[in-house]
């Protein structure tokens, strides 16, 4: 068969980019020479944008022309490098998101270093701080402007503004949530792999095929859209967005940390419940407007399920609250700093049967295994998403796995300890002095990684939507009366009872007493046990891995 | 209302009968029937099965298969070709236990050729057949999973078949459409070391099969989904003609190969699994005798009959001839016969009418999957929409062998 790349489309790829190289450097040299002429050749920011900008331009047009025709030393290359592509990925990414964090404070900094009378000289930019300030205090001198270093203070002064930094949120947040999706996607590949003894993806990237979700996102950007003819078109269109933005704006309110948050609402709780319950009118849309028997069965079944089970979890989600004593998400994840025992779960014997409800209706909430009824492959063909391909079917998709890290969150900031580690914060306030705000650069990197930070949240969503992978890959599907009967007559009184529970815990135990310790005491060591017998196990099965996954897998396929 | 949904068996009608009445004023709430087609392409109609369901919301009231999607003409071909030459067609009728098809067809055309098979080649047909209905019964396990919602087992019955697979391929080349088992024997002796294969693949096989029970057979949503749904009673089973694990499901201990023993099966020691009903010997209290669950546990514990019958085949077996000495052109005599043998999903019967000549006047296959599937729309009314895939799942048919 004869391959589908063309030769000739190599070598016009590769003179296209020469001459874009060249027409760049052209524009640099040009650019210099009106420079010369003109009298500007001494200020490093004009220069900056007319000559080096130009030039880096070319050097990258030209470098990439390089890689194209050296594919394969480039390819080898890479692949050769894929683990430490892949760890320098990730570790650079958290490095560079507290970079801006970092930048965010010095940028205060310099904006608390001000004087008043300072800053009233020049507010016409709507800042409080113009670049001549900035570089004064850059170079600690008077406020003045021009030279080399201009071009940090150029580029620091818009950060002080709401809306730019509003701007990044936003990039930042669509960016976490695709990362989320595309990070999910390829982990439950390799998740369900490992429990099927098979691969899974093993190629693309090199190692363990960890840039797989990308390559599958670029496909589905290259594929025909395809609308049926019976479909109703305008709300085929608008189904995926409807299930799509309300799962990205469930970020907007969720902290990662306590000062990790886009918007901290004082009803942030209310607020991700209701964006998640928005999320299903997406669903029944695309059932409607697909014009398929199947989706429409698919629709409805989502329509039954999600109304059925968001009571369950919302109630189950009141009982901590009653605790908290607040819907403000960070005001609960602060609660819970003072070590493992302190996590809300432990606090008495109904939040932790409360976790459970939560963590079950959630699971239906998601539309996952074992309530994946409204995609149910053996029956609904694929249900809601039958019609559905290419890029439509993939934001479809997205917002399952968002949906999935925005539950595993709020059981994580309700449940378990928010982004706090284990240890209690207290310890590092003994070592380190109890103002954060103060502690050497080092020591806010060890306490983030330590004790309490964004990382430490990440990590136990993480584990609550693996164990969600797990369930998937384990459990055979629950019939749809069995949904509505484990809802309305199991689910629905226990946590009216949970609810009744802990208002008459909160009102005769008082915090503090002897019985609220004891209990404490319990069920933290419960906890400790879950813990440790989840990590005994795992242990256990990765010592045995060779002869718990069949032969198959190790002799027979390559690369094993 | 409570007690019956507590019950596995929900009355799902009561809304529907109370739509049905002609005064109107009992339901809120009126409802249109739907006609759907599951099929020909639908993942868990197992090929081109094609159902039309009509349906009221998520309740199937009726269910009617259309067959025909994979219509070959098998019998027809019959007519036409030598019996030595048919057998590759008969590996194609039920392409999952392609092995015990040859066997049944070698051994119509035996009796009415009244051909001597040697010793050993008995042997050799009888592990064949077995380790055939094992990977049958395997694919049968993981489709049901699967058509269940959970897609691991499936995955876990594929890696052993495949050692299965491996082994037939070493015996005779091919994986699925083997032509092994023919008319006088087998095709080639055994190659080096298959004896030792077979038995380390039998000790590695029998405690899969409890582990494949832990993770599926007893799973708590798994009980839920299979039992007491699509009950078929021993009547029933018998009168629409059902053999096999669907009928043993339903109760009735009739398996030709302890029935009515042919060929060797009658050295053999082994038992006859049937439907139980639930409570007994640990299987779960919902389970009824005739039910989904029933028949799917069936085929897991044949599994483990199978794995007997090979352990006591390879003990037995001697050295020898693995083919009969057969004329070039056998001729067929003029008279007919109708044989049936106990195949993977029951009894599979072959009539060969011989008119003297070398080819047949008549080839009539009995496949055991097209009588099964009879029944699907008498159990497949007035059950839920989930329940379909797990009823037809459970009758476990393979289109090859329904359309012919």
């Amino acid at each position: 068969m004869r391959s589908p790349w063309n030769p000739a489309y190599k070598d016009r790829a590769i003179r296209l980019f020469l001459v874009l190289a060249g027409l760049f450097v052209a524009v640099a040299g040009v650019g210099w020479l009106a420079l010369s002429l003109l009298g500007f050749g001494r200020e490093p920011l004009v220069l900056l944008l007319v000559v080096i900008g130009p030039l880096l331009t070319g050097a990258g047009m030209f470098g990439t022309a390089m890689v194209i025709r050296h594919h394969a030393v480039v390819g080898g290359l890479l692949k050769r490098l894929a683990l430490p592509i892949f760890l320098g990925g990730v570790v650079g990414l958290v490095v560079a998101i507290w970079v801006i964090a970092l930048l965010y404070q010095y940028v205060d900094g310099i904006e608390a270093a001000q004087s008043e009378s300072a800053r009233q000289v020049f507010t016409w930019f709507g800042g409080p701080l113009t670049v001549g300030e900035i570089q004064g205090y850059l170079t600690g001198g008077p406020a003045t402007r021009g030279g080399w270093w201009g071009v940090p203070a150029v580029l620091l002064w818009p950060l002080q503004f709401q809306l730019v930094r509003d701007i990044i949120g936003v990039v930042g947040v669509v960016g976490f949530v695709s990362l989320v999706a595309m990070v999910a996607i390829w982990g439950e590949r390799k998740v369900s792999a490992d429990m099927q003894s098979r691969l899974g993806p093993m190629r693309v990237g090199g190692w363990h095929g960890w840039a797989q979700s990308m390559a599958d996102g670029l496909k589905l950007i290259q594929k025909e859209d395809i609308i049926m003819d019976g479909a109703d078109k305008p709300l085929f269109r608008l189904a995926p967005y409807l299930a799509f933005v309300p799962a990205l704006a469930a970020f907007i309110t969720l902290p990662f940390g306590t000062y990790w948050i886009f918007r901290n609402l004082d009803v942030g709780l209310i607020f991700i419940l209701a964006m998640l319950g928005i999320e299903v009118v997406g669903v029944i849309l695309a059932g409607w407007a697909s014009n398929n028997k199947w989706s429409v069965y698919g629709g409805m079944r989502e329509a039954c399920q999600m109304v059925s089970y968001e009571i369950p979890m919302g109630l189950a989600l009141l009982v901590p609250v009653m605790i908290a004593g607040t819907l403000r998400l960070t005001d609960i994840g602060e609660l819970q700093s003072g070590g493992f025992h302190t996590w809300l779960v432990f606090s008495n014997p109904f939040v932790f049967a409360a976790a459970v409800v939560y963590y079950i209706s959630s699971l239906a909430n998601c539309k996952r295994a074992p309530f994946d009824l409204p995609e149910a492959e053996s029956e609904l063909v694929a249900g809601f998403l039958t019609e559905y391909s290419g890029f439509r079917w993939c934001l479809f998709f997205f917002a399952e796995y968002a949906a999935m890290f925005v539950v595993s969150g709020l059981a994580t900031i309700l449940f378990l300890g928010a982004w706090h580690s284990p240890l209690p914060f207290s310890w590092a306030q003994a070592w380190w002095g109890a103002d954060w705000s103060q502690w050497t650069l080092w020591q806010k990197a060890l306490g983030g990684i330590l004790f309490s930070g964004p990382l430490w949240f990440v990590a136990k969503a993480g584990f609550l939507v693996w164990v969600q992978m797990w369930l998937r890959w384990t459990l055979p599907r629950i019939r749809l009366d069995q949904v509505m009967y484990a809802c309305v007559q199991v689910l629905l009184p226990v946590t009216m009872v949970l609810l009744l529970g802990a208002s008459f815990w909160g009102l005769l135990v008082k915090p503090g007493t002897l019985v609220a310790q004891i209990t404490n005491a319990v069920l933290t060591l419960i906890g400790a046990f879950f813990v440790a017998g989840f990590f005994a196990i795992a242990a256990y099965g990765y010592r045995h891995r060779r002869r718990l996954v069949g032969n198959m897998s190790i002799e027979a396929l390559p690369g094993a | 209302m409570a007690e019956t949904i507590l019950e596995s068996q929900p009355d799902l009608l009561i809304d529907w009968k109370k739509s049905d009445r002609d005064d109107g004023g009992a339901c809120d709430l009126r409802t249109e029937e739907m006609l759907v087609n599951m099929g020909p392409q639908h993942p868990s109609t197992h090929g081109v099965l094609r159902i039309v369901l009509r349906t009221d919301g998520e309740l199937v009231l009726e269910a009617i298969p259309h067959i025909g999607y994979l219509h070959r003409c098998a019998e027809k071909i019959g007519e036409n070709l030598q019996p030595f030459q048919f057998v590759p067609t008969t590996d194609r009728l039920d392409y999952l236990a392609a092995m015990n098809n040859n066997y049944g067809f070698s051994l119509a055309v035996e009796k009415l050729a009244g051909i001597e098979v040697p010793e050993r080649a008995r042997y050799i047909r009888v592990i064949m057949a077995e380790l055939s209905r094992i990977a049958s019964h395997l694919v049968s396990f993981g489709c049901y999973g699967m058509d269940l919602g959970a897609f691991t087992p499936f995955l876990y019955a594929f890696r052993e078949r495949e050692r299965i697979l491996d082994m037939f391929e070493a015996a005779c080349g091919a994986r699925l459409t083997c032509s092994y088992i023919t008319i006088g024997g087998v095709t080639q002796d055994l190659p080096e070391r298959f004896c030792e294969t077979v038995s380390e693949f039998l000790d590695y096989f029998e405690p899969k099969i409890d582990e494949y029970n832990q993770l599926l057979t007893y799973n708590h949503i798994f009980v839920k989904r299979a039992a007491n749904v699509g009950v078929i009673s021993a009547e029933d089973a018998i009168r629409w003609g059902l053999t096999g694990p669907c009928l043993r499901g339903s109760g009735v201990k009739f398996d030709l190969r302890k029935s009515l023993p042919y060929d060797i099966y009658s050295r053999f020691d082994f038992e006859v699994p049937v439907g139980l009903p639930g409570g007994s010997d640990g299987i779960p209290k919902e389970v009824r005798v005739g039910d989904c669950w029933n028949r799917y546990f069936v085929r897991m514990q044949e599994m483990r009959q199978s794995v007997r019958i090979i352990r006591q085949c390879l003990e037995q077996m001697p050295a020898g001839e693995v083919k009969a000495k057969l004329p070039k052109t056998l001729k067929l005599p003029a008279n007919e016969v109708y044989f049936e043998s106990e195949g993977a999903r029951g009894q599979l019967g072959f009539l060969v009418v011989g008119d003297g000549s070398a080819i047949p006047y008549r080839v009539k296959v009995r496949g055991p999957c097209f009588c099964n599937l009879s029944i699907t729309s008498h159990v497949c009314r007035e059950v839920l929409l989930a329940d379909v895939p797990a009823i037809i799942g459970s009758i476990d048919i393979v289109m090859g062998e329904v359309d012919r």
